[in-house]
Formats: structure tokens, sequence, C-alpha cells
């Protein structure tokens, strides 16, 4: 359905894409690896998006059937993704802006 | 290009750039947690403007299966999103399965609204996307059911394991080879899906509890791919940027698993851990221990000028994080200065600990990462090791014959006086021995972790309790 520069285009935004990635990763706190982790986690279920044209374009009964599914876990990513990400984020509080000093 | 775009076409491409923008910035942002919730609702924006765009679509007809779709999603998401955060991994497996699936169905739905019309690229990408979307869905599952105990956390091995692995594996890569030269041959699609799925399942068997960091960033990794793969399919520029941010998201976590276990990624695959115990069991049975009273270690505490406590995963399943909190707050009321050295592999996902400290109320500049801290050791009075083992083992750098030699750990040995708590000399999770209970500034603290840190608070005349 593709011309073949569409398809090399397309690897040029992955591999790009990729490092970018690659250095903004790098950069995260190890304090924060498991936010980060449900984080992309949400990110990823963008994959919603090829799941939603699936579904409302119903070209025949299976692939609305694995459409409607698809929608269905991607968005609960979505949802408990950036939830759970938002609590752990909360969490995290410095102790410098509070009352009692910290020793040194 | 040599086609012309529709308005409304333009309007949604325009959308998906604005939207891959700020998934970049979103993850930018968590490079501190002063930025971290910014990125948030950066992410949230970029899915909604992503979503919003999608419905523009000019081929939608059917908006109904779409709403039940989202409202049946946002009712699963949100308990999923309100777990505990003790079982944070395990849904953060489960959602690495919920994603590859979502990636699966895509998949299988467009190959058979397209076949045979399908160039040898696009078939040789869609069965890259299925492949690892289906052995991510199984194989997360797995972790999941060992993370959460369902399924026993022992590692599961037999004899010719890696050669039916193999096997199974090459006949995934020879069918959809069949099916890049034959599209047409509809039937041997669901035996390439079944074969991923069981691949899966047979991938993390021998894996064992102590790998599941690893293993999660590795599944995290997949998942991202096979998404970037689906990008490739539907032709959309945004999904391959999530997926190559969320692919090489996993990949960096799993490299910096598999080095802080001192690990390849072979090895950690092929290797199930935990079976090698056999020269651990060996020591001595009976060397002496010092041990001491809640009374003592209170005083021995109290009586010096920095602290270090070392947490690991025992803390948690005790329960004994606030408690920590408590010794935490009354040790720096009497001015010591107290911190807590996380090994990356504390917890059972990366950076667990972490969000476990933080959900007890301490402050994230308390907690320091192994290799900032591990220098401070000598000038450290007191190191207090709360179910932590493996990672502080001493072993690690000087017996060859361990199993866990070359492991990065803490030089906890190295402070003052060491305490550890812990219930009895059983060793750990991994199975080992450690050397640094019989050295002479080690004392044993017997008990459950939140009763004995419970009791020193006491002493101390900080708890409430």
């Amino acid at each position: 359905m593709n011309s073949s520069s569409n398809l090399i285009n397309a690897l040029f935004i992955f591999v790009l894409a990729g490092f970018i990635g690659f250095e903004v990763i790098r950069r995260v706190s190890p304090l924060l690896h498991t936010p980060l982790m449900s984080l992309t986690n949400a990110l990823d279920a963008i994959a919603v998006v090829g799941a939603i044209v699936l579904v409302g374009e119903h070209k025949s009964t299976l692939s609305a059937v694995f459409g409607l599914i698809a929608v269905i876990a991607a968005t609960s990513n979505i949802v408990g993704g950036f939830l759970i990400t938002d609590r752990m984020l909360k969490m995290f509080k410095s102790s410098r802006p509070a009352d009692k000093p910290v020793a040194k | 290009m040599t086609t012309e775009l529709a308005g409304s076409q333009i309007i949604i491409e325009l959308v998906y750039l604005i939207a891959s923008v700020l998934f970049i910035f979103s993850l930018k942002w968590m490079s501190s947690p002063t930025t971290a919730r910014h990125g948030i609702w950066a992410g949230e924006i970029g899915m909604l403007l992503a979503i919003c765009g999608t419905l523009l679509h000019h081929g939608i007809v059917d908006y109904r299966l779409i709403a039940i779709g989202l409202v049946l999603g946002t009712i699963i998401g949100i308990p999923l999103g309100r777990v505990a955060m003790t079982a944070v991994p395990q849904r953060t497996a489960l959602s690495h399965a919920f994603g590859a699936l979502c990636v699966t169905l895509v998949g299988s739905a467009e190959f058979y609204l397209r076949s045979p019309d399908i160039s040898r690229f696009m078939m040789s990408v869609l069965s890259l996307e299925v492949i690892l979307g289906g052995l991510t869905v199984t194989g997360s599952l797995m972790a999941a059911g060992k993370l959460q105990e369902i399924l026993p956390q022992r590692p599961l091995t037999y004899k010719g394991q890696n050669f039916v692995n193999f096997v199974l594996l090459a006949g995934a890569v020879v069918i959809a080879v069949s099916l890049v030269l034959h599209p047409e041959a509809r039937s041997l699609f669901p035996f390439m899906i079944l074969i991923a799925l069981a691949f899966g399942v047979l991938l993390i068997i021998p894996i064992g509890g102590a790998d599941m960091p690893t293993v999660i960033s590795l599944l995290n990794g997949y998942a991202g791919l096979s998404a970037a793969a689906m990008g490739f399919v539907l032709d959309s520029k945004l999904l391959i940027i999530a997926g190559a941010l969320d692919g090489s998201s996993g990949l960096i976590l799993s490299i910096i698993m598999s080095k802080a276990m001192n690990r390849s990624f072979t090895n950690v695959l092929f290797g199930a851990f935990g079976q090698v115990q056999t020269s651990a069991a060996v020591g001595e049975e009976a060397r002496p221990v010092r041990s001491a009273t809640p009374e003592e270690a209170a005083a021995i505490l109290s009586a010096a000028n920095r602290v270090i406590v070392v947490p690991g995963y025992g803390m948690a399943v005790a329960q004994a994080q606030h408690k920590v909190r408590e010794l935490y707050d009354a040790l720096t009321k009497r001015g010591v200065d107290v911190r807590f050295a996380i090994h990356p592999v504390a917890g059972r996902m990366p950076g667990h600990m972490n969000v476990l400290l933080a959900e007890a109320d301490i402050p994230y500049d308390r907690l320091i990462e192994m290799d900032e801290i591990n220098g401070d050791f000598p000038q450290t009075d007191v190191a207090l090791v709360i179910g932590a083992n493996d990672v502080t083992n001493p072993a690690a750098r000087s017996d060859t014959t361990s199993p866990i030699y070359g492991m990065p750990i803490l030089d906890v040995d190295k402070a003052h006086t060491v305490m550890v708590i812990k219930r009895s000399m059983n060793p750990g999770f991994a199975g080992i021995d450690n050397p640094l209970y019989y050295l002479n500034n080690t004392l044993m603290l017997f008990g459950d972790a939140k009763a004995f840190v419970g009791s020193i608070v006491r002493e101390l005349g900080g708890g409430h309790g």
C-alpha cells in the first residue's frame, strides 16, 4: 500500500527517535526509574490510535472485534499508567524546603 | 510525496507532530523530581490531542464501538492505577502485556484486511510486530504471575531448554519468511502467533525472582519495539516515535540492571540464576556471630554522627518503611546525619526502592545511589542493613567461587559498625551465604524488621507506639 520511499522515511524517523530516546532517557535520574517505566508504558499505549481507526472503520467483524479488545487494552494502559505515575511522583518530596533543618 | 493529503489529514498529522514533541518533553522532564510532574501533564495533553485528532480520521464510521472501548478501558485502567506501591512491578508487567496485546491484535487484523496485497518489506515488519508482541504478551503475564507469587518464583529448568526455545523461535522465523514470500498463505499466520505466545511462556519459565528487574526492563523494550513496528505497518510516525522512545527506555534500563547484577542479557535469559547454590551451601555450620538487643542498637545509633541505612526488598515485605521513617525522624532530631544507600536492583523493578521509601515520606535527597555513596562508608559510624542481603555481600568483591562474584555491591562492611536486621541466619532470596554477618564489626539484630525498628524507635523516645 505504501511506496518504498515512505518506508525509508519511516526508518529515518525510527532511528532518529531512537537516538533522542537514548539521550533523553540516559539523563533520567535513577531515583525515578519506576515512574519512568510506567510513564513510557502510558505513552506507548498511543498504539490506541491504530486500534481506534481499526474499530471505527469497521471493515470486517474480525477487525472490529480485535480492534475493540485492542482499544480496551491500550486505554487501560493510558489511564492506569498516567494515574500511577502521578501517584508515585506526588510522593517524592525534598527535605530542603521542609521545616526541620537537616543536620550536617 | 506523490499523493496530496486531504485537509483533515494534514490537521491530523500536525496534531500528531505536536503530540510527538510533547512526548519527548514528557520524558525530558523526568530527569529530575522537581520537573517530573510537568512530564505527566505533557504526556497527558499529547495523548489527548492524539486521540482527538484520530477521531477526525475520515474513514471512521462507527463511533459507538470506539466509545465502548474507551469507557471499558478506563474502567479497567483506574484500579490498575491505584494498586499498592509494593505491587507496582506486577502492575507494570501486566501493562506490558496489555500494550503488547493491543499491538498484536492490530497487527493480526491488518494482516487479514490486507493479505494477499502486502509488500515483502511490509510483511517482514508485520511479522516482527506480531512475533515481538505475542511473546511479550505471554512473557509479561508470566512475569506478572511470578511477581504476584501466583506462579512459583524459582526458576524452572529442564534439559534441552535452550534447544527447544531455539527451535520454536526458528519455527516462527520460518513461517514469517514463508509469509513474506507468499502473503496469500493466510492459514500460516495463526501458527506464527501461537509459536510467539508459546515462546514467551518458555522464555520466562527459567528466570528466577532475583532477575525480575532485568526481565521487566527487557519486556518493556520488546513492547516498545513491537509498537514501533506497528507504526511502520500503519505508516504512523507518531507511533514509530513513541515506540522508539519506549524501546530505548527499556533497553537502557535492561543494560543498567544487567550491569548492576554483573550479568549479560544472554546470561539472564539463558542462565537460570537461583540454580547455582551448590558452592554456597558448603560453608561452615556454626560460625560465631555477634548479636545485639534493640536497646544496644539504639544506644549505638544515637551515639553516631553518620548513619547509612541500606534497605532491601525484605524491608518492604515486612512493611517496615514507615517505622524506618520514624527512625529517620528520631535520629535526625538528635543531629545524626541519616542517608539511604540504594542499590540499582534493590526492590523488584528499576527504581522500586526509591518509590517505596518516598511513599513513607522519606525525602528523596536522602536517597543516594550506590556509586555516589560507596566512597562514604569508611567515614560512616553505622551502616544499618534492613532486609537487604546479596547487595551487601562482600564475597562479590573477593570470592571468585561465589555465584555473585563481580556483582557491584554496597561496601557496608567498611563502616565502623554494621548492623543487620534479619529474621534468622537463613540465606536469602538467592540462597547465597553472606560473610558480612561473621565480621567483627557486624552486629546481628535478630527479629522482624518492622518490630525491631519499632523497638529501636521506642528506645530513642521518638516513636508513637
